[in-house]
């Protein structure tokens, strides 16, 4: 293919890069504000990571503790991201989540119930009340298939197996996108006039990750290249409980629902060691004694949560403790006992997936055995910069949400949040895109040298005579990353990831990809290497420059939480000689919000409104 | 550890042929952890679907050993430590390229199915649905798309009858929206005459491979059957709902759920 207007090119008003739970419910939007709407995404559908979601989604929509309501939502979310979150949305996410939940039940979700036929509602970490809406432990799969069934009913055109490789400019606003066709290595130009990236997270970049082969950064690296900023990178969220052995399931996600349904956490010698890390901020809130716990667990209303259901990041702290100090179990991790908490029946059925999963892959029964597990890659709370209202970025015309987007979570998600921010965000991002459409004086143009300049990089791997193993360097990347950016940071150890990812961005140079470009997986692999390489110096950079230890970035040499860090975020960015990374002010809290967020919680009890 | 052959087919939809691979076999290691350790030495252009490796997402579907399995949920110590394990694509969707088909007509069969359509009195509302009333759909909602259901049936698999039956995975889809408890819509003239409900000859093959251990036979064929016999030949029952006016209570309530959908599209 020479000539570039041989390229098949396909026009749409809009794009949405990437088709899990944000991206879903974005193309719902767009197509019901009229828009011709394209969903471009890189697998089948109804295959993105969203489907391994397993928890819940957290909406206060107060069906089994009526005291709950957006006001506590928004002040845990706060709490829970250490106060680094935008303000504004967290506030957007708590109040719209329960109308986000309910509608999806209408278009088919079937949500476990309450006695009175409610939705029901489970308890998870830095949560104040029972606020999941679930099914069993597989809620990700609910919200997929929900938005996949409904939406493949509004007239939205989905592009399976497609991957996206560039954005398209023209000038500094967007024009579209240039992609491949997976089945048969064949490009394609998406013309649009806005695009929505929904491209999720970089989990890929470390070996040990709950995330699926999709999580490469694509979205975080089209974005910074086509100029949009980037913000909080540096905290990457590590869930404390992932599996551990054996080797090959290594990382895969054991879902925190265990010990939201009474699920404990124990050392080598039998010990809940979880009493002996509660931070000083969540004290008063957390039991202090085993029988309190206990208590809370059989919905004792005045018995304070146990401390197994702290936030990720203190939980995730706590195991790498215990290990490194020599209290850990057999293969370095910690137990999570639900076995003998819990009625084998009951297990049976609120966490059928983990049940077979241990089952099935470790040899282990965990209604008899208590599981190994240990901490994994989970989730990138930063991401592309976007305004809060509209989720446009500093790109005309490009937006993002989900995982994708960054701000919502602060320094630290709280798990439930996910599934959550994916239909609030999703559905304001398709408002959004629609929005800056209609404000459009002249339509953006394709600019034939982008794709040319996009297309012969593309084919390079391929036509290298000799050169790298895309798949070893890709090992190397993760390498570098689980040794040096991991949950513990210092100064020299990142110093180091970045001179290795200097080295490995020269060896990407020359990588070369055998066979064909026909359904190449090869192929895929040394093209997603740009996207994995950018993402992970983001965070690294980013690491290396927040000098304080804050939700799920832990500095060795610098503890604790500075109070000056409070009020600046880290923003990287594309620069004339390479990748800029700046500190940036934020701005003062809006004050209904900040009284909200620092309220005790009986002064936000039964507020709803 | 352990040295062993695998033998996987290679090629595309001109034909193709089966390579046997060397692989050093570590603890714990599933089919397709071999399959992506070949992939990064022997041969970086092997295509194989994949993404959760949990057995989550139903991408991996292959046939291992003549048994058709998800990759990501099969040990290898599921095997005899000499075995000689054979993989090849599912045989009933058309090859694109090694392990990977096209599967492209499931897409289109779930587009044919009209989705949920509250009833007017729950248009808009919360739903009150009791636990038991919904225990059997979320059964069938469990499903992965793995499609492994679909590339058993021997009405598409031997027969290969695409054209007159939605398959397995799809008539479940059909039960739990039909067993769905505030579902108005009624599917069962298009489940007879258009989905081939009555091609299914309950071998339960389907039944057997589902990774999810879904009852699709006895939980949702055999009932979606029932409701077919119901309504079309059994002679008892269309007396009882002639007398009673069944058939105009259903179709009354569609329309009103219809019309309710209508107004609520309007309001927004």
């Amino acid at each position: 293919m020479s000539n570039i207007s041989e390229i098949q090119t396909i026009e749409h008003d809009v794009i949405v890069i990437g088709a899990g739970g944000a991206g879903l419910r974005a193309a719902i939007e767009c197509s019901k504000q009229g828009l011709n709407t394209g969903l471009v995404c890189k697998s089948l559908l109804g295959k993105a990571h969203t489907v391994m979601a397993e928890g819940g989604m957290a909406a206060a929509l107060g069906n089994v503790d009526p005291r709950d309501n957006w006001k506590v939502h928004f002040r845990d979310t706060m709490r829970g991201g250490k106060f680094l979150n935008s303000w504004r949305m967290a506030e957007l996410h708590a109040r719209h989540a329960p109308d986000r939940v309910r509608e999806l039940e209408q278009w088919g979700a079937v949500f476990d119930r309450t006695e009175e036929g409610k939705i029901r509602q489970r308890n998870f970490g830095g949560h104040r009340y029972p606020r999941l809406a679930h099914v069993g432990d597989r809620t990700g799969l609910e919200l997929i298939r929900s938005l996949q069934d409904y939406g493949i009913h509004q007239g939205i055109h989905v592009h399976m197996e497609c991957t996206v490789l560039n954005l398209l400019l023209d000038g500094d606003r967007i024009a579209g996108a240039f992609a491949y066709w997976r089945e048969k290595g064949r490009f394609v130009i998406f013309k649009a006039k806005a695009v929505i990236m929904a491209t999720g997270g970089a989990g890929k970049a470390w070996r040990i990750t709950s995330n699926s082969w999709e999580y490469t950064g694509d979205g975080y690296a089209m974005a910074y290249d086509a100029g949009a900023e980037l913000v909080h990178m540096e905290f990457t969220q590590f869930h404390p409980t992932g599996m551990i052995w054996p080797p090959s399931v290594r990382g895969i996600l054991v879902t925190e629902g265990v010990r939201g349904d009474g699920g404990v956490l124990l050392n080598k010698d039998g010990k809940r060691f979880m009493f002996d890390y509660i931070p000083e901020r969540f004290a008063p809130e957390t039991a202090d004694t085993e029988e309190e716990g206990n208590r809370w667990l059989a919905g004792d209303k005045d018995a304070r949560r146990p401390p197994e259901l702290l936030t990720r990041d203190v939980v995730a702290r706590a195991i790498t403790r215990e290990v490194k100090e020599d209290r850990g179990s057999p293969h370095g991790g910690a137990f999570l006992d639900i076995a003998s908490r819990v009625p084998e029946e009951a297990i049976k059925k609120q966490l059928p997936s983990m049940y077979h999963q241990f089952k099935e892959l470790a040899e282990v029964d965990i209604t008899k055995q208590p599981m190994e597990v240990g901490p994994t890659l989970h989730y990138c709370m930063g991401g592309i910069a976007v305004d809060a209202d509209s989720q446009q970025t500093r790109v005309p015309g490009l937006f993002a949400c989900g995982e994708a987007a960054g701000r919502m979570h602060g320094a630290n998600r709280l798990g439930g949040n996910s599934l959550s921010d994916l239909i609030v965000f999703g559905w304001l991002s398709g408002l959004g895109a629609a929005e800056y459409i209609k404000s459009l004086s002249s339509k953006p143009e394709i600019n034939p040298s982008q794709v040319e300049e996009a297309r012969s990089e593309a084919v390079a791997p391929l036509n290298r005579e000799s050169g790298e193993n895309p798949y070893l360097l890709h090992e190397e990347l993760q390498t570098i990353m689980n040794d040096n950016v991991n949950i513990v940071r210092t100064k020299e150890e990142l110093e180091t990831a970045i001179e290795q990812l200097e080295e490995l961005k020269k060896k990407m140079q020359t990588v070369k990809a055998d066979g064909a470009s026909q359904y190449n997986p090869g192929w895929h692999e040394a093209l997603s290497l740009h996207s994995l390489i950018t993402s992970a110096e983001m965070v690294t950079r980013a690491a290396l420059m927040r000098e304080e230890s804050r939700g799920a970035h832990t500095r060795i040499d610098f503890e604790g939480e500075r109070e000056e860090w409070e009020k600046v975020e880290v923003i990287v960015r594309k620069g004339e000689s390479g990748m800029e990374v700046i500190k940036q002010d934020r701005p003062a809290p809006p004050k209904e919000l900040a009284d909200i967020a620092y309220a005790t919680l009986e002064e936000l009890e039964g507020t709803n409104g | 550890m352990a040295e062993r052959t695998i033998r996987i087919w290679r090629g595309d939809e001109n034909g193709g042929e089966f390579v046997d691979y060397q692989v050093e076999v570590d603890e714990g290691m599933v089919v397709l952890d071999v399959i992506h350790k070949i992939q990064a030495k022997d041969a970086n252009d092997l295509a194989v679907r994949w993404n959760c490796k949990a057995g989550k997402c139903g991408s991996c579907s292959m046939e291992i050993n003549g048994r058709p399995k998800l990759s990501c949920m099969t040990r290898m110590n599921e095997y005899e430590p000499d075995e000689l394990i054979t993989v090849q694509p599912v045989k009933t969707f058309p090859i694109i390229k090694d392990l990977v088909t096209d599967v492209s007509w499931n897409y289109e069969q779930n587009k044919r199915i009209k989705p949920l359509l509250p009833k007017a009195d729950a248009a808009g509302k919360d739903f009150i649905m009791m636990q038991e009333d919904v225990d059997r759909v979320q059964e069938f909602r469990k499903c992965i798309e793995c499609y492994l259901c679909q590339n058993v049936c021997h009405v598409l698999r031997d027969q290969d009858k695409k054209g007159e039956f939605v398959g397995p995975r799809f008539m479940i889809r059909l039960a739990g929206l039909e067993m769905h408890p505030v579902d108005a819509a009624d599917r069962i003239p298009q489940i007879r005459d258009e989905f081939g409900s009555g091609m299914c000859n309950i071998t339960r093959c389907c039944t057997d491979v589902c990774p999810e251990s879904i009852g699709l036979t006895d939980n949702a064929i055999i009932p979606i059957k029932e409701r077919v016999v119901d309504r079309y030949y059994d002679p008892v029952a269309w007396i009882i709902r002639k007398m009673s006016g069944a058939d105009e209570k259903r179709e009354a309530e569609e329309k009103a759920a219809d019309a309710k959908q209508a107004e609520l599209q309007k309001t927004v």
